[in-house]
């Protein structure tokens, strides 16, 4: 019975279920505009690197090197505790969606441009000369092999990054991690830190199980 | 191989257009990778309707030549005219434009693998040549038919075997209605039992008139269908002239040491 008052206290869920399930709204929308802000940005930056003008594709490597190597906490803190000093004072949430989408667009930057360069040559010459554009070659063409090679490692990516909407709770964003944190210390019970773990698990398990049927859906065969 | 007709060069062929002017001219072409040179002042006229094979030792600049002329290799100098007009002066939508009236067909077919063979065909149709879907699908099915694959106008193109893939490519370029077609080694990725297929339908693209410049090592398909053979060697035409005469009584040293190095090795 330790184990179930510790961390299934039913008086204690009760009373902090209504901020917690704010709390998931809050992550739910972060992760959202993370994710879709985060892959439209590295697909744009894959797809502007294609052109192969080093002006372009200097500051892109830069910036996905920068994302890649940089502890997303570390920036974070910066963001929000540094600029203000420069007169520049963004919000926890903002700075949370800059972040980690900059962050997830470097490494889905990365992703794309691999599969676009493993895209044989081949299939470049083939719409070229029948009169595709390079455009249209990059979109209906390149783009479509790239994306589909890139599924894998950009879901679990983008649910990497999604999960680190917990760091907002160093700077008082209040998302899953900072709600349940704080219920923790108030009543002195694990539970919901338990219903923490309940509330990620019920927004990503079915992502990863989507995930799967993306795959299947992209997959042909060669 | 089936013993077909022995088409004599100028045979009069049904849809051949009378033209005044050859249908492609590569005047004095050449092309340089770096310091490299890979062509030297390359002449060949293509009549309308002619078959052009072209032979000659790998590194001879075959495939070069051939790229040069749809811009997929930029040439370093010389002239390339399509039907009277500069495919070496286009640029941007007017290159992409002269490129859907020069169909080329790869080694490698190149068929796009996450599309139907359908879609395949359709692509271009529909994305270079604007062409209405409706009309585009009924074209792409008439071209399939052509190539006898209409009942695989479904599958993906990684469900097909090399021939049918290689058919599906020439359907792809002839539902442009290309003016000239570019093969360079069509066959030579396939397994030798589906060879025959693909040069059946090349054949009868010739018989349709289709003005066509054939890059391959099938010899036995050149005797048969080529109007004209060139010989290329160290990114020089060498020689040219009738089937019979670049086989039966070829005139230069180099001509006679590559024939005789194919006949030994079995190509
Ligand atoms: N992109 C390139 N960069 C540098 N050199 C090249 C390039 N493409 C071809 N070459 C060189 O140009 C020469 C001619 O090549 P090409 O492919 O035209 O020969 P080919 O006659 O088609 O030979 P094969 O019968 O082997 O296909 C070769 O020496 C080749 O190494
Ligand atoms: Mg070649």
């Amino acid at each position: 019975m330790r184990f179930l008052d510790t961390f299934f206290d039913g008086a204690v869920m009760a009373k902090y279920l209504p901020d917690l399930l704010s709390a998931i709204v809050t992550t739910l929308w972060l992760s959202g505009l993370i994710v879709v802000g985060g892959l439209a940005l590295g697909l744009a930056l894959a797809c502007l690197r294609t052109l192969g003008r080093w002006y372009l594709t200097m500051p892109i490597v830069v910036f996905a090197d920068l994302g890649r190597a940089l502890p997303p906490l570390v920036v974070i803190l910066i963001f929000y505790f540094g600029l203000p000093g420069l007169g520049i004072s963004l919000s926890g949430p903002l700075v949370l969606i800059l972040v980690l989408g900059g962050v997830l667009a470097a490494f889905a930057e990365e992703i794309f441009w691999a599969g676009l360069t493993a895209v044989p040559k081949g299939q470049w010459e083939a719409g070229r000369a029948t009169g595709l554009s390079f455009a249209r070659t990059l979109f209906d063409i390149a783009l479509p092999q790239a994306v589909r090679m890139g599924i894998p490692p950009l879901v679990n990516r983008a649910l990497a990054i999604t999960k680190m909407t917990a760091l907002g709770s160093v700077i008082g964003v209040k998302e899953i991690l900072a709600v349940s944190s704080s219920a923790q210390s108030f009543s002195g019970s694990a539970t919901p830190l338990t219903m923490a773990a309940l509330a990620y698990l019920a927004i990503f398990l079915p992502v990863v199980i989507l995930s799967r049927g993306l795959e299947k859906r992209y997959s042909w065969a060669v | 191989m089936s013993a077909a007709p022995h088409a004599a060069p100028g045979t009069h062929r049904p849809n051949s257009r009378v033209h005044d002017r050859p249908m492609l001219e590569i005047n004095k072409l050449e092309k340089q990778f770096g310091d490299v040179r890979v062509l030297t002042s390359i002449d060949l006229n293509v009549e309308a309707g002619e078959l052009v094979f072209v032979i000659g030792p790998s590194g001879s600049g075959k495939s070069t030549m051939l790229r040069c002329c749809n811009r997929l290799e930029e040439p370093t100098s010389g002239s390339i005219l399509l039907d009277g007009e500069h495919v070496t002066a286009c640029h941007g939508r007017a290159l992409d434009r002269m490129r859907l009236k020069i169909g080329m067909v790869f080694q490698g077919f190149h068929l796009y693998p996450h599309k139907s063979v359908l879609a395949n065909v359709m692509l271009a149709q529909v994305k270079a040549l604007k062409r209405d879907k409706a009309v585009a699908q009924a074209r792409a099915m008439e071209m399939l038919d052509t190539v006898g694959l209409a009942h695989k106008a479904d599958a993906m193109p990684g469900e097909l075997s090399g021939g049918q893939q290689q058919r599906v490519a020439i359907a792809r370029a002839l539902a442009l209605d290309p003016k000239v077609m570019l093969f360079d080694e069509p066959t030579s990725a396939l397994d030798p039992e589906l060879v025959g297929s693909v040069l059946k339908v090349m054949k009868q693209l010739r018989e349709q008139g289709m003005t066509m410049v054939v890059v391959s090592h099938e010899m036995e398909f050149a005797r048969e269908a080529a109007d004209r053979v060139v010989f290329m060697d160290g990114g020089v035409v060498v020689e040219s002239g009738p089937p019979e005469q670049i086989f039966g009584n070829p005139s230069s040293e180099r001509l006679r040491a590559f024939l005789s190095r194919l006949r030994k090795g079995g190509e």
